[in-house]
């Protein structure tokens, strides 16, 4: 690592990404000023609409686009001038199914581990096939496998080289739950061992489940990157619906200083606040509600989901 | 250098080609075995030697450099055409390789294809005419020479290339008719004064007529121009090769 380096990126970040913008010739600017650190050793979700330049950002700390300004490090290694370390490093799986229909699983496993400049090693590529349930397969051709069986065999070939740093660009899409669900315990197992993973996806329940930390990507812009509980904290908003006895035409007068909404057949009451605000005006509204006379069968309460976070993040709301 | 990397390119190449063994090994051999029988058995019977080779010796280094350029060029560009087509270049582009480490690893294994065609040709050539090799070092030198630098050229027309049809015109267009053109078939000599002058700036007659000479001793054209053309072209392959990884063009936008 370079002095430079070592002044310009945090300690503990993985990949650094500096001013990076990516303009077409066509004039779409794809990215704008992106700053991005990864720590090592988290897992780190990237959500964003579908353009929005999560994979154009990928593909340039990958190497498979080049950027138009700014800097990406890996490790301490410049993605240009020392691209050989830093490649190195990367797994890569991407969006596509692009694979080699009359190849081996087993030979183009091992062209990948040859390719990243790594010595044969049949022992760990057959852990890595075992674990993602391909062994059985390994003499089968490719085009001869299941959709879901296709992206294992992307995800073999990402880790042939004992990556330390793996993008999985929307590893779940079109993928069916038992081959999800394999691939999150995969994705923790690898977390384990000390592999920093980057995700994009568009199940947002996913990044909820898994990630450490959370970035969301708009129009080539990194709009926000937090830690997944903070976000979860800063941002959620809980509400209480409280189901009516009788039906009310109109929030009643004496109501006013909370922000209530009434259902349209007036049934419902929902009264949306902060978690974040000490006195949640609950037991107060409640109290009032008696006073009034008005009688409910039910309540409860819900958290917004990271997705209400993001679809109102997206449409800039927040 | 990334020897690995060359290795597992190389492989993955070599694999392909014995995949389909009968397209592209056995089917060029049987069509060049058609020409021996049809120019060198049946009509060349009744021509007359040229230089005192018979004529079905006379185009033994043509035919074997006729099917050598197509090959060289369809090996190479489609050798790396493939990966752009379906998609799984983006594996290349994220590996840490260089370019030289790319090109030695398709262009050499499309060379060594081409070579290997080359020489059964050469072989399957004994079954229908006697020939003799005056320079055998030379006729090796000139086969990989020439494989080398048209697996170069066809990758870079791979690399142009962005569906199957450009993938075919350079070959079907160019190559075909400047083989057929290049003395492949005939000496020089025998063309009208003007056409003698004219075809010179076909490469081609620079390959076959170098080739030639190393078989039979002689040819139309000196055989150290021959070899300077040959390895001009090859300088120039190298240099757009280089220019495109430099840049990306076609590669990565």
């Amino acid at each position: 690592m370079s002095p430079l380096d070592a002044t310009t990126s945090a300690p503990d970040a993985i990949v650094s990404v500096r001013g990076l913008s990516k303009h077409y010739k066509s004039g779409l600017r794809a990215l704008n000023n992106v700053d991005l650190e990864i720590r090592r050793g988290e897992i780190f979700a990237l959500l964003g609409p579908n353009g929005a330049g999560k994979t154009t950002l990928i593909s340039i700390i990958c190497g498979i686009v080049n950027g138009s300004e700014g800097s990406v490090h890996v490790d301490g290694h410049d993605i240009v001038r020392d691209y050989r370390a830093a490649r190195g490093l990367i797994g890569l799986v991407p969006q596509e199914l692009s694979t080699d229909a009359f190849e081996t699983v087993w030979a183009t496993v091992k062209f990948s581990r040859g390719l990243f400049g790594k010595a044969p090693n049949p022992v760990h590529l057959e852990r890595i096939l075992r674990d993602l349930s391909l062994w059985e397969k390994k003499d089968s051709k490719i085009m001869a496998l299941s959709g879901g069986m296709k992206r294992r065999v992307l995800i073999a070939k990402a880790l042939a080289h004992e990556p330390r740093v793996l993008f999985l660009d929307e590893p779940t899409a079109g993928v069916d739950v038992e081959l999800r669900h394999d691939m999150w315990e995969m994705v923790r197992r690898l977390r384990e061992s000390g592999v920093t993973i980057i995700l994009t996806t568009h199940y947002i329940e996913e990044a909820e489940q898994m990630a450490d930390r959370i970035g969301v990507i708009n129009r080539g812009e990194i709009v926000l990157v937090e830690e997944k509980n903070t976000l979860m904290q800063k941002l959620g908003k809980k509400q209480l619906t409280l189901s009516l006895q009788s039906p009310l035409e109109s929030v009643p007068e004496g109501l006013r200083e909370w922000p209530l909404e009434l259902s349209g057949d007036g049934q419902c009451l929902t009264y949306t606040f902060d978690t974040q605000g000490n006195d949640t005006g609950i037991a107060m509204l409640l109290r009032k509600l008696g006073e009034l006379g008005i009688d409910f069968k039910d309540l409860h309460s819900s958290e917004s989901s990271l997705e209400d976070i993001f679809v109102s993040l997206v449409r800039g709301g927040v | 250098m990334n020897i690995h990397a060359i290795r597992a390119i190389y492989r993955f190449e070599m694999a392909r080609t014995f995949r389909t063994l009968m397209q592209s090994i056995a089917s060029p051999v049987l069509s060049t075995s058609l020409y021996f029988v049809v120019f060198g058995a049946a009509i060349g019977s009744r021509m007359g030697a040229i230089g005192g080779v018979s004529y079905g010796a006379f185009i033994i280094p043509g035919l074997i450099m006729l099917s050598l350029l197509n090959e060289s060029i369809s090996n190479a560009s489609f050798g790396i055409y493939m990966p752009k087509w379906a998609g799984t270049i983006y594996e290349l582009l994220s590996a840490p390789v260089s370019y030289v480490e790319v090109v030695i690893g398709y262009v050499g294994a499309a060379a060594t294809k081409s070579v290997i065609l080359g020489l059964l040709i050469l072989l399957t050539a004994r079954f229908f005419v006697a020939y003799e090799i005056q320079h055998p070092f030379w006729m090796l030198a000139f086969l990989i020479l020439t494989a080398v630098t048209f697996s170069l050229f066809g990758f870079i027309i791979g690399l142009w290339a962005d569906d199957f049809q450009k993938l075919q015109v350079v070959p079907l267009m160019v190559i075909t008719p400047l083989t057929f053109l290049g003395g492949s078939f005939y000496s020089i000599s025998m063309l009208p004064p003007v056409w003698q002058k004219i075809t010179l700036f076909n490469p081609v007659v620079y390959l076959v007529n170098g080739f030639r000479w190393s078989f039979y001793g002689q040819a139309d054209v000196n055989v150290l121009v021959s070899a300077g053309a040959t390895i001009g072209f090859l300088l120039i392959c190298l240099g757009v090769v280089w220019w495109i990884f430099r840049t990306g063009w076609k590669l990565k936008s």
